[in-house]
């Protein structure tokens, strides 16, 4: 983890060093859309566009947060990444190494380098299986340690993550949902990758755990030198761990940039509502300050809207948003670490509740592009859209 | 806020998450398994059925030495004293403990032997139906696609032909013999196993720590066997203790019809079909001995499997 926001003092641009030495993660212009099947003779018509076209790269030894709703494509991009997923399109580069096709067999041994911590800290531990022999499934499937070895070892792991060795053949029903963490960091740890993917890692912890696990993760950052990408819907976890952050709307990025300038200077209409809604902990403040509420409700990822995908609830919305997908770059003299994918962006101290769309509701369409649909279906409104929402959820 | 909710609030959370606590190395770590066993422990009816299994598979394996005692073999004919003067069966005596059969047989003794028949039919034909249950479940499950849908077409076949007549048709073409009937009981029940198999594969294949074994590297195999098949044990060890119960029967029910274990073989189902000739003559015994073993056994085996199935609900209380 960073040691804050303001240790970044060399801002390397994100997207200009794309080739340099030290980004270990980059991805390409990825895209993974779920088929559904439809029913009768016509099968997997429609797909839910979980992840869209996001390009990024994150530099070694860093900390990249991604933040968005729940169903905006995170977690299935997190698991494109780790290539629990096979991508619909698109390039990942691991480390100079082009892993996007890499067959699962070829995949294994690049398992040790990228791992995964997952958000459930109960659904991610198998129930019948003691704990040591759950971190000790690295070593038992690629053969590194057995016998007393591997126990050995296993409970250095536990010592390192603040679990108590002795605990080594309870099962996971017997610890609390911190310490069942700590377990799944043991068991991405086992092998000292290179990356780790925290996929919410703290969002189903309470407050007091949320820290103890942050620290354990900084902590172990500094020791192994780890990268972490660290997806999260808390805007202030992420960004007290993070160097830079993507914010991410329904399967697209509509903003990077580093940390702390991600929350001064917004770009991004989205961006600035999400901000709006972070919690205050001063109750005067909070009263003083306008939320920004945003009309609506997500679209559908089976058909979202044309151009800017966020033009049907942005405040600033204008005709060229309906007709036009906005390039992700940097806006109003922004530099190359700091793009926005919006055709209006944000001034700096603008307010978003002064601004009211130039378009009308009639013109706030969602459209298929068609691109991967063999015969376009009929433009709908955002109403007819609505029904499917409980399937595009991130799977 | 009263002192249990302060604890449900997150206070034992705080201690245990510092753990140092030393009262908490000494509390062994009990394994669903032996939450399981402790409870079927404390259950009287798991107990007398057990008990009942028990004596029962003791009869069976005793049963050369009752016949020593008695001096009575199983299919040894006792024409003079084993028949009244029509040539019917005697009554239960102190020769004959539980009177003779039609062809003056000690009904005792093949009573015993035939325990012996149920026994094995009903744990092999089980033991076939479990293992071919788990491999397609499993299969069915976890590789979905076209592999779930040829194994589930396969169970919808199978289960839309009646047992019998497959049973009746096999055993006539290829004689009937003991090792076919455990194949074919076997084979014909493992259809409702791999249905329950799938379907917990189904709901747990989708859980994280599946996706976490993936993401370690595991491959199929190992996903299946070690990380799935521990998670529907349970299913499978209930489902199994009701199946032995049911090939018994079903095994009864072909010897009754004269396609399951041949004769002279003692066994229970063949007993009942002759004495049902004999029963409305007032040869009672006859008829009243054999169905009071087979019942005795099924009904021990079904109440054993309830209580085992009760045992590893994982909403049942941990306590006991």
């Amino acid at each position: 983890m960073a040691t804050g926001p303001a240790s970044e003092t060399n801002p390397a641009p994100a997207a200009a060093a794309a080739d340099g030495d030290d980004v270990l993660l980059r991805v390409e212009n990825l895209v993974k859309y779920f088929p559904i099947k439809g029913t009768g003779l016509v099968h997997e018509k429609e797909y839910v566009r979980a992840v869209d076209g996001v390009s990024l790269s994150i530099r070694r030894g860093r900390t990249f947060g991604i933040v968005g709703e729940t169903g905006c494509g995170k977690s299935t991009l997190a698991r494109c990444v780790a290539r629990l997923h096979d991508v619909t399109s698109g390039r990942i580069v691991f480390d100079g190494q082009d892993i996007t096709q890499l067959s699962q067999r070829r995949m294994r041994p690049l398992r040790r380098e990228i791992q995964m911590i997952f958000q459930d800290p109960i659904g991610s531990l198998n129930p019948r299986r003691r704990v040591g022999s759950i971190i000790g499934d690295p070593f038992a499937i690629h053969h590194l340690a057995s016998g007393s070895e591997r126990k050995r070892r296993v409970q250095e792991l536990m010592e390192r993550v603040g679990l108590n060795p002795e605990h080594y053949n309870r099962f996971p029903a017997e610890f609390s949902g911190g310490q069942r963490q700590r377990i799944g960091v043991a068991r991405a740890l086992a092998f000292q990758p290179k990356l780790i993917i925290c996929d919410e890692p703290v969002s189903a912890l309470d407050v007091s755990i949320q820290a103890q696990v942050i620290n354990l993760l900084a902590d172990l950052q500094a020791d192994f030198g780890l990268t972490y990408v660290f997806i999260a819907h808390d805007l202030s976890v992420v960004r007290h761990v993070s160097n830079s952050i993507g914010v991410m709307y329904l399967g697209k990025v509509t903003e990077i940039a580093p940390a702390d300038e991600l929350f001064t200077v917004p770009r991004h209409p989205y961006t600035g509502a999400l901000l709006s809604a972070v919690p205050v902990p001063n109750p005067d403040l909070s009263d003083q300050r306008q939320q920004i509420i945003l009309a609506g409700d997500v679209p559908s990822p089976i058909l979202p809207p044309s151009g800017c995908r966020f033009h049907p609830r942005c405040p600033k919305a204008a005709p060229v948003c309906v007709a036009e997908d906005p390039p992700l770059e940097p806006r109003l003299g922004d530099g190359p670490e700091h793009p926005a994918a919006c055709h209006l962006p944000m001034a700096e101290g603008e307010n978003l509740a002064d601004f009211r769309p130039s378009i009308s509701e009639r013109e706030r369409v969602v459209e298929v592009d068609g691109s991967l649909l063999p015969d376009g279906a009929e433009p709908q409104d955002i109403a007819g859209a609505l029904p499917a929402r409980g399937e595009g959820g991130t799977p | 806020m009263s002192m249990p909710e302060l604890r449900a609030a997150g206070i034992s959370e705080t201690l245990i998450e510092e753990g140092d606590a030393p009262a908490s190395k000494k509390i062994e770590g009990r394994s669903p398994w032996r939450l399981a066993y402790e409870r079927l422990r404390a259950d009287r009816a798991a107990k007398i059925a057990l008990g009942t299994i028990l004596v029962i598979v003791l009869l069976a394996i005793l049963a050369p030495v009752f016949a020593k005692i008695t001096g009575h073999g199983p299919n040894q004919q006792f024409i003079d004293i084993g028949e009244n003067a029509n040539g019917g069966p005697v009554p239960p005596s102190s020769t004959f403990w539980l009177g003779t059969d039609n062809n003056g047989r000690d009904l005792f003794i093949r009573i015993l032997y035939g325990a012996r028949i149920s026994l094995v039919v009903g744990v092999l034909a089980t033991a076939i139906s479990v293992a071919l249950g788990v491999v397609f479940g499993l299969a069915a499950g976890f590789i979905g696609g076209f592999v779930d849908t040829f194994i589930a077409r396969l169970i919808d076949v199978m289960l839309s032909i009646p047992f019998l007549i497959i049973a009746i048709s096999v055993a006539y073409i290829s004689g009937p013999s003991l090792w076919l009937v455990i194949v074919i009981v076997g084979v014909l029940s493992f259809t409702y196993l791999a249905r329950i198999v799938r379907g917990q594969v189904i709901s747990i294949k989708n859980r994280e720590f599946i996706e976490a074994a993936r993401a370690l590297g595991a491959g199929p195999w190992r996903t299946m066997f070690v990380d799935l098949l521990p998670n529907v044990m349970a299913q499978v060890i209930v489902y199994a203790t009701l199946l032995i119960p049911a090939a018994i029967v079903l095994e009864a029910s072909l010897s009754f019809l004269g396609v399951g274990v041949p004769p002279p073989t003692a066994d229970w189902g063949s007993m009942i079909s002759d004495a049902s000739g004999f029963f409305q003559y007032g040869y009672w015994w006859f008829l009243l001995f054999p169905s009071l073993a087979l019942l005795t056994t099924t009904l021990a085996f079904n109440i054993f499997g309830d209580s085992v199935r009760d045992a590893l609900d994982p909403r049942a209380g941990i306590y006991v």
